[in-house]
C-alpha cells in the first residue's frame, strides 16, 4: 500500500537526518518535531533543532510476522531507541537479532529504506538505528 | 588554478559478505582456479534496505566527520553510480538531504561506468578553483550487479566513498595537486536500458579498455607533472579484480608494494564507482604527511581519470574525526550462503 506522495515528502526532514523541534523557554527537546510545547503552551517558543543520532536502547522485540512491504526483512528487530537528547522513537535496528541486542546498548542512526512502493512506485528512505560495537 | 585540496573523506562498506567458493560450488566451478584467476576471495553484499543512495550517506557522512564542516556549506553534490536506485529522479538529492546540504545547493547524478565517483571529484575542482563552490561533495557508490553465473557474479559487491573538495589550504588532509583524463569510445562493458544485467566483452575488456585507459592516464599524468612512477609513495588503480591493479604496476615498473595498500577488491570485491575511492580512502587511512599518491580510475565505456595528490600535516589528525574509517567496515563480517545472497540481491524472479 503506498503512503501518500505529501505526507513522505513532509516528513523527510525527520526521516532523513533526525530534524525535532525544542521548546527555548524549558529547553524540552521533541522528535518528532512539535509545534507546540505540552509544558509551556503560549509562554513556549518552538525552534527546530537536529538530533546528534546517538543514542541507547530503551525497549525491543523481534518482529517475525511482517506487516506487508517488509516480509523479506524477517526476522528483524524493532526497538524503542532514547535518543541522548531525551526523546524516544520507535526504529528498526540493522544488521542483527534480538540476541544480540540489551537493554542500554549504545546506538546510532543510520540511512536505509524503509519502505518501497513496487514495483514502478516511490522508493522511501528514513532512520534506522545500528548497535555500536 | 587555483589549488584545491580533499577537506574530507569517507567510506562504506556494508557488514554483508559471500564467499568466491560458496559462488563455485553453486555453479560448479573450481573456487581455487576462480580465487587464483580472479584474485578475489570474497565480496560485500549489500543488505536488503540498502542501494546506492543508502551507501552514499553513509560515505558522506563520515566524510564531513573528517572535514568538520557545517553542510550547509557544501555547495555542489555530484553522486556518481550505475546502480542509481531510480531511472529517473536523483540520488543527489536524496544525499544532498540527509546531510543537510538543501536548499542553496548545486546536484546532479553521475554515470561513467566505475569511474563516475572520480569525475565528481573534477568536477569539484573545477566548481571550487572558479570560486563558484565552497565545498563541493563528489561520491562514487554502487551496489553492482552481475548476471548469475557469469565472472562477474564473483566481484560486483557494493561500497561507497565521498570527498569533499575545498579550496582553504589550512582545512586539506590532501592537496590536488593535478589531473588528467584518457578517454575514447571503447565498447567493453554496457548495460542497455531496462537490462537487469551487464553485458561484458570478455578478454576485451583487458587488454583495449581496462590496461590502455588506466596506464594512458597515469603515464599523462607523469607527462603533465613531470613526476616519475618513484615519486610517488602509494599507487590506487581502479580494480574490477585483484589481478589488474598489479598487472599494470609491473607493466610501468611501478613497486607492487606501492599498490597492495590501496588495493581491496580481494576482500570486498569491486565496488564499481566506489572501488578506486575507496581504495584512496584505505592509502588516506595510513600515509604520512608530505607523501605522494597516485589515483587512477577506470570506466568502461571507456576512460581513466588519473589525480597526484599530496598528503598534508592535518591527515593523521583530521582522519580521526570520521564516525567510522574503512578498516572498520571492512573487518565487520556476516556471511552469507548463496540462498541468503540471492534474497539480498532479488536475484530470484519471484522477489
Amino acid at each position: 500500500m503506498a503512503e501518500n506522495i505529501a505526507i513522505t515528502w513532509r516528513r523527510i526532514p525527520e526521516r532523513y537526518r533526525l530534524a525535532g523541534s525544542q521548546c527555548m523557554t524549558c529547553h524540552a527537546k521533541f522528535f518528532p518535531p512539535r509545534k507546540l510545547c505540552p509544558t509551556c503552551r503560549r509562554k513556549g517558543k518552538i525552534e527546530s533543532c537536529a538530533f546528534s543520532g546517538k543514542g541507547k536502547i530503551f525497549s525491543l522485540s523481534e518482529v517475525h510476522s511482517a506487516p506487508a512491504g517488509l516480509e523479506l526483512e524477517i526476522p528483524y528487530v524493532l526497538a524503542i531507541v532514547q535518543l541522548a537528547e531525551g526523546p524516544k522513537l520507535t526504529t528498526q535496528l540493522v544488521d542483527c537479532r534480538e540476541k544480540d541486542v540489551k537493554v542500554g546498548a549504545a546506538v546510532e542512526v543510520v540511512f536505509r529504506r524503509i519502505r518501497s512502493d513496487d514495483p514502478e512506485g516511490l522508493l522511501h528512505y528514513g532512520y534506522k538505528f545500528r548497535l555500536v560495537k | 588554478m587555483t589549488s584545491t585540496g580533499i577537506v574530507g573523506y569517507g567510506a562504506y562498506v556494508p557488514p554483508y559478505r559471500i564467499k568466491a567458493e560458496e559462488i563455485a560450488r553453486v555453479w560448479g566451478e573450481e573456487p581455487e582456479r576462480i580465487i587464483k584467476g580472479l584474485g578475489v576471495k570474497e565480496k560485500s553484499v549489500p543488505g536488503l534496505d540498502e542501494d546506492a543512495a543508502t551507501l552514499a550517506v553513509e560515505a558522506s557522512r563520515n566524510a564531513i566527520g573528517v572535514a568538520g564542516i557545517e553542510p550547509s556549506k557544501i555547495k555542489a553534490v555530484y553522486v556518481g553510480s550505475e546502480s542509481h536506485p531510480y531511472a529517473v529522479k536523483p540520488t543527489a538529492t536524496m544525499v544532498a538531504e540527509a546531510i543537510g546540504s538543501t536548499p542553496e545547493v548545486m546536484a546532479a547524478d553521475l554515470e561513467f561506468a566505475c569511474k563516475a565517483g572520480t569525475a565528481g571529484i573534477q568536477i569539484g575542482m573545477g566548481l571550487v578553483a572558479s570560486n563558484m563552490a565552497e565545498y563541493v561533495l563528489a561520491v562514487g557508490s554502487d551496489t553492482s550487479q552481475g548476471r548469475p553465473g557469469d565472472a562477474l557474479e564473483y566481484t560486483a559487491a557494493a561500497g561507497a566513498a565521498a570527498f569533499i573538495v575545498g579550496r582553504q589550504k589550512e582545512q586539506m588532509v590532501a592537496k590536488l595537486e593535478q589531473t588528467c583524463s584518457f578517454t575514447t569510445d571503447t565498447p567493453d562493458f554496457w548495460r542497455r536500458q531496462h537490462a537487469e544485467f551487464p553485458t561484458h566483452g570478455g578478454r576485451f575488456t583487458g587488454e583495449p579498455a581496462y590496461f590502455r585507459h588506466v596506464m594512458g592516464a597515469t603515464q599523462m599524468l607523469f607527462e603533465k607533472t613531470g613526476m616519475k612512477a618513484s615519486d610517488f609513495d602509494y599507487f590506487v588503480f581502479h580494480q574490477p579484480n585483484g589481478k589488474f591493479p598489479l598487472e599494470v604496476a609491473k607493466k610501468m615498473e611501478i613497486d607492487v608494494e606501492k599498490v597492495k595498500p590501496g588495493l581491496m577488491t580481494p576482500i570486498i570485491g569491486n565496488t564499481y564507482s566506489g572501488a578506486s575511492p575507496i581504495g584512496l580512502c584505505a592509502v588516506l587511512d595510513i600515509a604520512k604527511p608530505g607523501q605522494n599518491i597516485c589515483l587512477t580510475s577506470f570506466g568502461s565505456g571507456a576512460g581513466s581519470d588519473s589525480f597526484w595528490l599530496t598528503t598534508t600535516d592535518l591527515l593523521p589528525q583530521n582522519r580521526t574525526r570520521a564516525a567510522h574509517n574503512l578498516a572498520w567496515y571492512v573487518e565487520r563480517k556476516k556471511y552469507l550462503d548463496y540462498g541468503l545472497y540471492a534474497k539480498h540481491r532479488r536475484k530470484l524472479k519471484s522477489l
